[in-house]
């Protein structure tokens, strides 16, 4: 059930590709529903997607009346199958459905020869369908791949781009709700939340011991490496617990937006995680950041330090974590996304009493899910329609 | 006259499930002569006489009328934590005796646990860890959702030191804020955090996706949440305690999150500490229940010792108390 907060509204007119005047506006007005004022947080959201690189200011056009068109006239758009394990939600087909004609793999393979013609988009669910040399070759007209989230490592930039195929993330909304999770995750292991929930539930508690303790996270240090988008509003929440906030990036900030955090940048990521109380990973996967923190990083940080990842489990030496977790090297960590996910059942990391692993639900929100869902389809249709992309990703 | 001696403080025990912490007690004995509870019963002749305060740690020792009567020359007696629904002020100052408690020195830890429940219940991490590490997970499914903190509406029953921290803190997620309280706060303190004051209860649970309950425990929030107030609030909403147990109507709770009258809860306090074993709210799916750790951080536990003997050195020497507990 949503909740009065912005919830973007896509008003879209699925018209053909090449019809020039074509006019279609993301927009994010707050639902005022019971007297609710505006929130906030929708003025920001329109900021920022002007202000993403590519939109060149972002221009809205005004919508025109929408023409309904009839299911076969509408962009074929691929996806691994509706609902099951792997499926697309069904109110996020639903919401593909007011603007494409939805394929599923079982029938595109069941009718190759009609369906491949049709289809212009894949829209990529949790990592599916997986896109290889052999299914682009077979989608002549595929224009664009939308991918739900932000993170592409899943996908062959180059190959793709070989193809001629666009490739769009969403960045805008994934970006609270991973934050929120980095934050709930720190708060959980400092105060050792989910041990604690044992305590209190198990047959064997008797009493609640009064020398059982975890460590602050008020004033401590956060080292957050990697500050784009998720990383920066991981610093703006820290900050209101009064925390020190390091930062280690590719590019340093600007002043202004470092001084509206109060982060510290740390050319050298050594400084970063010598000073460092929890360690949180926000970077993109890429050749550069595979494996970025190994045996040394981990022997550099505080033995009182936890490390936090909601970035990719490729990011860190799964081994030298094992190792640094059992030694005491570090005192714990948290971590939402390993390598691969599920872990096999007899991994080591799931036998450490000093770690929490949740299962990759940085987005996993009723909110976040569709915003990201919208988000890709405004980014589909633009390229569909000749229009600015909001969110292209190119290959290196 | 006892000139310079060093005072005589009684605690209950040193080490073990309860006692005074061990690096504590070697800090504090530097500036008390500390008497245990078992070597007072052993000598109570002569160390009646001498104690003169009481470093009450985690409520031991009990402190009755018997006690007060051995204990002629007691001055103070300090509390750790903030609470003081333990203490029988009445009866104390009775008997001349000063009051302590550690208000301030918890309120950071305790709001910064009173947001950890909050994300963790809303994004259900307690159970994620479960299916993350359980033998019989072969895959993670798509569908397994939990709802944003971040632009939600919280509602902060007690606006005092902590209340007023958690809002600081849930103003960074973009929440809405929501306050009740005796007293209104300024127009600063409001407009500082963005939160907007509901007079009545009622408008705030209404409003709220979550309760958050910082109150102290007095006659008057003894069971502010019960059957009405909870049928009060949305049924998707979740009810955060890091007050006291007792401010909650425990059976009115159990009904309400069987009966899906509210989506959640998340206490770090319940009545009694722990519950009894077949307590049903140790089975229900949508709780999440921590041993009441809303101070439990070395450093603060640290701050409230050092925070106690201060006061116990000024109440023993005749100097206005920090954090003196007036009835």
């Amino acid at each position: 059930m949503f909740r009065s907060k912005a919830v973007s509204l896509l008003k879209e007119i699925p018209l053909m590709s090449g019809q020039s005047n074509l006019a279609y506006k993301f927009i994010h007005p707050a639902i005022a529903s019971h007297g609710h004022r505006c929130h906030r947080r929708s003025v920001d959201y329109r900021h920022r997607y002007k202000a993403c690189p590519g939109s060149v200011g972002g221009q809205t056009i005004s919508a025109s009346p929408t023409k309904v068109m009839a299911e076969e006239e509408l962009p074929g758009v691929l996806i691994l199958a509706i609902g099951g394990t792997h499926g697309v939600l069904e109110n996020l087909a639903s919401l593909l459905k007011k603007h494409f004609h939805l394929v599923t793999m079982k029938e595109f393979l069941e009718n190759k020869k009609e369906m491949s013609k049709k289809i212009q988009s894949i829209f990529v669910f949790e990592g599916r369908p997986t896109i290889d040399r052999e299914l682009l070759e077979s989608l002549p007209n595929l224009k664009v791949i939308g991918n739900s989230g932000v993170g592409v490592d899943h996908l062959d930039l180059k190959i793709i781009s070989n193809f001629g195929v666009k490739v769009t993330n969403t960045p805008h909304a994934v970006a609270d709700s991973t934050a929120d999770l980095g934050m709930a995750l720190m708060l959980a292991s400092a105060r050792r939340l989910v041990e604690g929930c044992h305590i209190a539930v198990s047959p064997d508690t008797k009493y609640f011991a009064v020398d059982w303790l975890g460590v602050e996270v008020t004033r401590a240090t956060l080292g957050i490496i990697g500050m784009g988008n998720i990383g920066y509003k991981v610093a703006e929440r820290a900050r209101a617990f009064n925390m020190r906030i390091l930062y280690h990036n590719r590019h340093q900030r600007r002043k202004e937006e470092e001084e509206a955090v109060g982060a510290h940048y740390c050319e050298k990521i050594e400084d970063l995680l010598q000073q460092s109380d929890f360690v949180m990973l926000v970077v993109n996967l890429t050749p550069e950041t595979h494996k970025l923190i190994g045996k040394k990083e981990l022997g550099l940080m505080k033995p009182t330090a936890t490390l936090i990842n909601i970035s990719r489990g490729g990011v860190i030496d799964q081994d030298a974590l094992v190792e640094a977790l059992q030694n005491k090297v570090i005192r714990a960590a948290a971590l939402d996304v390993t390598y691969p996910e599920p872990l096999p059942r007899d991994h080591p990391l799931l036998k450490l009493s000093n770690i929490i692993i949740t299962p990759h639900i940085g987005t996993a929100t009723v909110q976040a899910i569709h915003m990201m869902a919208e988000e890709a389809i405004a980014n589909m249709l633009a390229v569909l329609n000749g229009k600015l992309i909001p969110s292209e990703v190119f290959p290196k | 006259m006892e000139g310079q001696e060093i005072p005589y403080v009684l605690i209950d025990c040193v080490g073990g499930k309860h006692g005074v912490y061990e690096d504590h007690a070697e800090l504090l004995k530097k500036h008390f002569h500390l008497i245990t509870m078992k070597e007072y019963l052993e000598n109570k002749e002569f160390l009646g006489k001498k104690i003169r305060a009481i470093y009450l740690w985690y409520h031991k020792p009990v402190i009755n009328e018997e006690l007060l009567q051995s204990l002629p020359n007691l001055k103070i007696v300090a509390s750790s934590g903030v609470g003081i629904d333990h203490l029988d002020l009445n009866l104390l100052s009775s008997y001349g005796v000063k009051v302590s408690n550690t208000p301030f020195v918890v309120s950071s830890d305790t709001a910064d646990l009173g947001m950890a429940l909050m994300l963790a219940s809303s994004r259900r991490l307690v159970e994620g860890h479960q299916i993350a590490v359980s033998p019989d997970t072969e895959y993670f499914p798509a569908d397994w959702l939990g709802t944003e903190v971040s632009g939600a509406t919280l509602g902060i029953v007690g606006m005092g030191t902590i209340g007023y921290k958690v809002a600081q803190r849930a103003k960074a997620f973009e929440m809405k804020i929501l306050y009740h309280n005796r007293n209104r706060r300024n127009e600063e303190e409001e407009s500082a955090v963005g939160a907007t004051y509901c007079k009545r209860i009622d408008d705030l649970l209404q409003q709220s996706d979550f309760v958050l309950l910082s109150v102290t425990l007095t006659p008057q929030t003894h069971k502010l949440i019960g059957k009405r107030e909870l049928k009060l609030m949305k049924p998707t909403a979740t009810l955060i305690n890091v007050s006291r147990g007792l401010v909650v109507d425990q059976d009115a709770l159990v009904e309400a999150l069987q009966t899906n009258i509210i989506k959640a809860a998340a206490l770090d306090v319940t009545y009694p500490e722990p519950l009894p074993r077949d307590h049903p709210l140790l089975k229900l799916k949508n709780v999440i229940i921590t041993p009441h750790i809303g101070s439990a951080t070395k450093k603060t536990r640290r701050l409230m010792m050092e925070n106690m003997m201060e006061s116990i050195q000024a109440g023993l020497t005749g100097l206005p108390i920090p954090n003196e507990v007036f009835l």
